[in-house]
């Protein structure tokens, strides 16, 4: 094994859009380290893998052994269906020991995925938000919380470690064909609900140009916290015009009581909170990441839109 | 061949009917002028129509629709002084008055129909709009803005132009008596000018005070209606009656400093903007030969 020159380590790399970046890396010939406690089908022989979970000691061997150079942590799951239990457990204190591998066997880099829903979709929200705002997803939406406290895990390690250049990208809804995401999801659906008289603004990022910001991260002397933005803003309606949908407008005070029973009932696997993203707006201003890397996404508006489908 | 099914036209068929009809009466009343206007209009908007605070065209040209009919018919608006608007980026700071906000409507039309260039002017909506279903829509594809800060430096930073009523609703819902007497103006519009070296441009509206004379205005039954005010006027309900509107705009005034002075250096130049207004409203008052007829 050829282990002289640092590897990228990627957690979560099983996933969809792990195996997206897996692919782009893997493109630019980099030494790829995978790490997920799912299986990889289909994985390239020269990607080294590991099945394990983050949180147990085989994990943190890999680091010690596996001449790392950089972290992108994106093991994180968003699983509505899970128990909150497990999910917290699993994406905070995954997090955690990411982090603490990384500043004990001289990780230079981490890239962590975090996501610009932590700002939380709010009707007092400016319409662009910045990267200082405060992160307030969890005050409407509790189940995921966890999200955030990954968000602000990772920030505090950035302040606290130096020594690892830690950068925390905040990317807008990620949509792919292949994706399995909230957003993703509600787009391929045939009829889907839309919240009477309420059309927020939406920003999308196809999942390729989400990884290649990922990839635009790793870049030597970069950290801080990124917004990442897809190729702009445009109304939830016009999506639906585009994709020649026709949605079912139901009454905000109607929809909210009746998604959580359907929730329950497990006719739907969208959680009730997931309503505010119909209603209010969460848009992000991305300026910060386009200033520091010159990134631009490769697929435009209409292209994106179509992904979450083909 | 499948049968076509018969189906009650929804909320967004009856939105677009609407929409159509309004267009037509805009086209009707503003003609070959506003067709100009609305090509010379500089706005970046995407594949969609859409601009990224998510303004329309066509939904402006609808909100126009019964607002040019109100400027031309019911309040027949004059307008001086609007060459004085500076193109880029500016504050258009008045006098709010006429319990129901349409000075600010007839503040913008002017600024679409006789401004050179042609502009849209953004105004910051109360934060509770984003609320309500419908309106909040409506607001947003017309161009309104929900009024944080961030959100207006970087309106003024993309060189639009910003319309404030520093008065707030004290302004808009004071009672007859003390009609076209400034109440206290907010700081914020000030701040906002130092941070983007935007120049402010006063303007005093003669006319809306008198299309809903407020004799009293029912604070305690406001307060437990939780209602910002509530003015009781000769038609009981705040509906406007057809006063003659003058729209004064005076000349750019700029300032300088730090937008986080202490409150007493910008409340002098606060001051310097409501003295302006105030004075600007004097003149118009003594020009007015006719109030409604």
């Amino acid at each position: 094994m050829n282990s002289d020159r640092p590897a990228i380590a990627v957690t979560g790399i099983c996933g969809n859009l792990g195996r997206v970046l897996a692919k782009l890396l893997h493109k630019r010939e980099e030494r790829i380290v995978g790490i997920d406690r799912r299986i990889f089908p289909g994985k390239p022989k020269d990607i080294e893998f590991h099945q394990v979970d983050i949180r147990k000691r085989k994990a943190e061997e890999v680091f010690r052994k596996g001449n790392i150079g950089a972290l992108i942590h994106m093991g994180i799951v968003h699983d509505p269906r899970m128990s909150a239990e497990e999910h917290h457990q699993f994406n905070v204190l995954g997090t955690a020991k990411a982090l603490e591998y990384c500043a004990r066997y001289g990780v230079k880099k981490l890239v962590v995925l975090s996501s610009a829903t932590v700002y939380g979709p709010r009707p007092s929200n400016p319409n662009f938000l910045t990267e200082d705002a405060p992160l307030m997803a969890s005050a409407r939406f509790g189940d995921i919380r966890d999200l955030v406290e990954v968000d602000i895990l990772a920030q505090s390690f950035l302040w606290k470690h130096p020594e690892v250049e830690t950068v925390i990208l905040r990317p807008v809804h990620i949509v792919g064909p292949t994706i399995q995401n909230a957003a993703s999801r509600y787009l391929r659906l045939r009829r889907p609900w839309v919240l009477m008289g309420f059309d927020p603004m939406v920003q999308l990022i196809h999942v390729e140009d989400a990884c290649r910001a990922m990839i635009e991260a790793l870049r030597p002397g970069l950290r801080g916290v990124f917004n990442v933005v897809g190729p702009g803003e445009v109304s939830l309606s016009a999506i639906f015009k585009e994709l020649g949908v026709q949605p079912v407008p139901i009454p905000h005070l109607v929809a909210r009581p009746l998604l959580e029973q359907l929730f329950k009932m497990r006719f739907t696997n969208f959680p009730p909170g997931e309503l505010d993203h119909l209603q209010f707006q969460g848009t992000v201003d991305g300026s910060r990441f386009v200033q520091a890397t010159g990134f631009r996404p490769k697929y435009d508006l209409r292209e994106t839109i179509w992904a979450a489908l083909r | 061949m499948s049968p076509v099914p018969f189906r009650l036209p929804g909320p967004t068929e009856i939105g677009g009917a609407l929409r159509r009809r309004l267009e037509k009466l805009a086209f009707r009343l503003g003609g070959d002028r506003l067709r100009e206007r609305l090509a010379a209009l500089r706005v970046h908007t995407n594949e969609f129509g859409q601009d990224p605070f998510g303004m329309d065209l066509k939904y402006v040209t609808t909100a126009l629709g019964p607002l040019l009919w109100l400027y031309q018919e019911y309040f027949r608006v004059q307008v001086r002084g609007i060459e004085k608007v500076p193109p880029g980026r500016c504050l258009l700071v008045a006098n709010h008055s006429g319990q129901l906000p349409l000075d600010g409507a007839m503040i913008a039309v002017a600024m679409l129909m006789y401004a050179e260039p042609p502009r849209v002017v953004r105004s910051m909506v109360e934060r509770w709009v984003p609320t309500l279903p419908f309106v909040s829509t409506f607001f947003a594809r017309a161009g309104q803005v929900v009024g944080t800060p961030e959100n207006c430096i970087r309106l003024l930073e993309n060189e639009e132009c910003i319309l404030v009523f520093p008065e707030g609703t004290r302004g808009l819902n004071k009672v007859f008596a003390r009609r076209y007497q400034l109440a206290e103006f907010g700081q914020g519009f000030m701040r906002l000018a130092l941070a983007t070296g935007s120049p402010i441009v006063p303007i005093a509206v003669i006319g809306a005070e008198e299309q809903a004379p407020a004799l009293v205005n029912l604070e305690p039954l406001a307060r437990l209606l939780r209602m910002p005010a509530l003015p009781i006027t000769p038609t009981i309900l705040p509906i406007p009656l057809p006063s003659r509107y003058t729209i004064y705009f005076g000349e750019p005034m700029r300032f300088e400093g730090h937008p986080n002075d202490e409150d007493r250096v910008v409340e002098e130049k606060v001051l310097a903007v409501r003295s302006t207004i105030q004075s600007m409203v004097k003149v118009g008052l003594e020009e007015r030969k006719r109030i409604y007829f």
